[in-house]
């Protein structure tokens, strides 16, 4: 399959210049493609959706009687990042964990952020993820933020920007390693010619940051996956997950508080658990300390957490930075605790908090996103141009009624990577949610989530609402990097828009 | 490990066994109306009886021909004992424990499921039912080499694949034995023709019992197929052999020392054993193979149960202790 008709369009393409040339980074599979025999290109498609199907990789489509299950979808033609470029980003995530981990200690102790007036108190003691049950708490090691997937995306001109900041259960990391492992069954050769940076290790450091955490005394840590169970629709990670790092998955009920210390329900008596890795909100870890109705959590598990008899990463209480409010002053947060520019810019962000912003919002919400400040997954949001009149009506009232719970962002044009459409490439809009750990230092995997906007014109790249995902190549050759053209990206003049 | 883990794996395992026993169950049916004199009507009420599903059955289907009782047997969602019903349920007990299985078994289990439920979907299945109990039993065959070379044989595997699958195995060689009892009713007339040695020999093949009987009886009689498939030691679907299987994998489990017990499980699975150890394939014939395996049946379910509420139910702690034993490291 050739690449001759393939249209860059008016969008950042990450595989090709503006010149219809592809960039140095891409070049070795360009070549790669072009030289395969027609049709073996869909085959190979076909043979890694069949893999993803036969390793059980899909999630139930409700509602079919049949039982039908389908594979996430899955493009074949991955993302490539410079290693220049990547370096960049890496160091830009650092930095904003970093901070982000300073700003969450501050706010459970002496707040000093908010008495300095960086950051308005009432905007993050009324976030839902504000935990006052974590007040004066100092987790294991200091650390809040254990595993936290940032999404990143690329606007028209050039520059990354930070979307979201998923510090709670980020959810993803298992299609990266999977589908990593399909593509190099797949594309042997190129992997062989280029230095694509592996992301195979990313268990092994996931386990080794948990152990991190466990109690001094304890000198083989015993760490498990807490999942909802099978029904929640990230299991498969979990389960995963939780194979690959070689730890017990549990779910809430097979764990017990017995005497000061949490315990997992074994064939052979209580055993006891030091470091839990919880793929459950906040809201239902115990139902004594948080929602009593949750019946997926361990009855006085906080109590335990907080005598230091149990790790957990997440800690329960980090959420609140990555409010979708909060979200706008991470900038002015970056250089509160760290006295540095920020390195990867927030998306310009309108505050409807802010009288000013908030009329600005009013008068452009057909050309801006507007978002709820703690929803995910493409709810709660207002596309302006791709909305009606009545929508956007509706939206303004929810927005004037409760002007805390939204922001608005420029509508931004994403980056596109070719992608196989039938019989040909077509550019689809892309994403990217790089993994960060958290332990004994930062660690960023090499790599991360591509999700794809399948659609045509799409720019969801949400799952449940037509997207795919795309395997992501970081290239760790340096002769690649000097010729590759983002180093010529410039940077843009307005980092926080109106937030400033 | 987990209570709720070796509650799945045990319950993964019972399920693909029993998979591949209905299919073998089917197949020994087809065998043997294959094999009818002419004229003969054909039997398939007997199976449906001998499954303990014969209510659900007639409410649903009626009659008892081919075709109904192949598509619930084999096919049918809502018979929870069907092979896909079967195969379902073991791929949702290796969905909880995936992190314990290897990737192979799961793989492999996933394929196997996939198959049968296309055989479904598409009518294949009904269409060439031969071709498909015997994919059903490579499929099974193939998950139970791929587990027993690539998962550790700890607890998790006496458990599952020891446990679960013996006792499954056990229950269903009891049942196919017993199929024959209720041909048997039908046509008391053939008792010592030629063609009961036949219909024996089906029952053999059903179990894959026929060439490695011939090599330890030679020729079929009704006692000697009884001994084999109920009493021998070393045929491994053979009922005795299953049983010191199971009761071998429960004391590994618990480090209990052989011939002693410390739980009714233990107690239980003890006794049968000894009492199938010192039995007479006559005594037993004499006294009614049916009455006797409704006896080893009902011994089996306590003994299942018993393990269940030994290992797999959920216990609470006691009352806080006094001591502070939980600090010493």
């Amino acid at each position: 399959m050739q690449f001759d008709q393939y249209e860059v369009g008016e969008f950042f393409d990450e595989m090709f210049g503006e010149s219809g040339c592809p960039r140095a980074s891409a070049k070795t599979l360009v070549n790669n493609i072009q030289s395969l025999p027609e049709g073996e290109l869909l085959n190979r498609q076909r043979a890694a959706e069949r893999a993803l199907l036969q390793m059980g990789i899909t999630f139930n489509v409700y509602g079919e009687h049949a039982g039908t299950e389908k594979i996430f979808p899955f493009d074949l033609v991955p993302r490539i990042v410079a290693a220049a470029e990547w370096s960049r980003i890496e160091k830009g995530l650092k930095q904003r964990i970093t901070a982000l981990n300073l700003f969450i200690n501050d706010l459970y102790h002496e707040q000093k952020i908010l008495n300095d007036g960086i950051v308005p108190a009432d905007i993050v003691l009324s976030s839902k993820a504000f935990r006052k049950q974590c007040m004066g708490f100092n987790p294991p090691r200091g650390i809040w933020c254990h595993v936290t997937g940032t999404d990143l995306v690329r606007h028209r001109d050039g520059q990354i920007y930070v979307l979201e900041d998923n510090l709670r259960c980020p959810s993803g990391v298992s299609y990266v390693l999977e589908n990593r492992a399909v593509m190099k069954s797949m594309f042997p050769q190129v992997f062989a010619q280029s230095k694509i940076r592996p992301v195979a290790s990313y268990p092994s450091r996931l386990r080794d940051m948990l152990e991190f955490l466990a109690p001094d005394h304890v000198t083989a840590p015993r760490c498990v996956l807490l999942t909802p169970g099978i029904y929640n629709s990230a299991y498969f990670e979990h389960s995963f997950l939780a194979q690959q790092m070689g730890i017990e998955l549990v779910e809430g009920r097979d764990l017990v508080v017995d005497d000061g210390f949490v315990c997992m329900r074994t064939t052979k008596g209580f055993e006891r658990v030091d470091v839990i890795y919880r793929r459950i909100d906040d809201d239902f870890l115990d139902p004594k300390c948080f929602r009593p109705d949750s019946m997926l959590g361990v009855p006085g598990l906080m109590e335990v957490y907080q005598a230091g008899n149990v790790a957990l990463a997440n800690a329960p209480g980090g959420g609140v930075a990555d409010d979708k409010v909060v979200y706008a002053y991470v900038p002015r947060i970056v250089k509160y605790y760290l006295g540095e520019e920020i390195i990867l810019p927030n998306v310009p962000t309108y505050i409807c908090a802010e009288e000013k912003d908030l009329s600005y919002v009013l008068e452009h919400i057909g050309e801006l996103v507007v978002k709820a400040a703690n929803e995910s997954g493409g709810y709660g949001m207002l596309v302006g141009p791709h909305s009606t009149k009545e929508q956007q009506a509706e939206f303004a009232e929810k927005v004037q009624a409760n002007p805390r719970n939204y922001i608005a962002q420029p509508t931004l044009a994403l980056s596109r990577v070719p992608t196989l459409c039938g019989d040909h490439f077509e550019g689809r809009h892309v994403d990217l949610r790089p993994y960060i750990l958290y332990g004994k230092d930062i660690f960023v995997l090499p790599g991360g989530l591509t999700r794809v906007a399948l659609k045509k014109g799409s720019l969801v790249v949400n799952s449940s609402q037509g997207g795919g995902s795309k395997d992501t190549w970081v290239l760790a050759d340096a002769r690649v990097e000097e010729q590759d053209e983002f180093s010529t990206t410039t940077r843009p003049a307005v980092v926080e828009g109106h937030a400033a | 490990m987990l209570s709720r883990v070796a509650d799945s794996i045990y319950w993964m395992s019972r399920y693909i066994e029993r998979a591949e026993n209905v299919a073998r169950f089917i197949d020994v049916n087809l065998q043997l109306m294959l094999d009818a004199p002419a004229g003969q009507d054909q039997q398939w009420e007997p199976l449906v009886a001998t499954t303990g599903d014969h209510e659900g059955f007639a409410k649903r289907y009626g009659v008892a021909t081919q075709e109904n009782v192949i598509r619930f047997l084999a096919f049918d969602g809502e018979n929870s004992n069907s092979i896909l019903s079967c195969l379902r349920a073991a791929r949702e007990n290796a969905r909880t424990v995936r992190e314990i299985i290897s990737s192979e078994m799961w793989l492999q289990l996933n394929k196997f499921f996939l198959m049968v439920n296309e055989a479904a979907a598409s009518g294949k299945g009904m269409a060439a039912p031969h071709e498909f109990f015997n994919a059903v039993k490579d499929a099974s065959h193939l998950f139970n080499g791929i587990t027993a070379s690539t998962m550790t044989h700890g607890e998790a595997w006496h458990f599952g694949p020891i446990l679960g699958r013996m006792l499954e195995r056990a229950d269903k060689t009891s049942r196919i034995l017993d199929v024959k009892y209720f041909i048997l009713l039908r046509s008391v007339a053939d008792v010592g023709t030629p063609f009961d040695d036949i219909q024996w020999a089906a029952v053999l093949r059903s179990a894959s019992a026929f060439e490695m009987y011939r090599k330890k009886h030679g020729r079929i009689s009704p006692r000697s197929v009884v001994e084999f498939l109920l009493l021998d030691r070393e045929f491994p679907r053979a009922i005795h052999f299953c049983l010191l299987a199971a009761r071998d994998s429960l004391y590994q489990i618990s480090g209990t020392t052989p011939g002693t017990f410390r739980h009714p499980p233990e107690k239980l699975l003890g006794l049968l054993c000894s009492e199938l150890s010192y039995a007479a394939v006559d005594e037993i014939v004499n006294a009614g193979l049916h009455e006797y395996l409704d006896v080893l049946q009902t011994k089996m379910n306590q003994i299942a149960a018993g393990i269940s509420e030994t290992f797999f139910a959920f216990k609470s702690p006691k009352p806080a202790k006094k001591s502070q034993q939980s600090q010493i490291q």
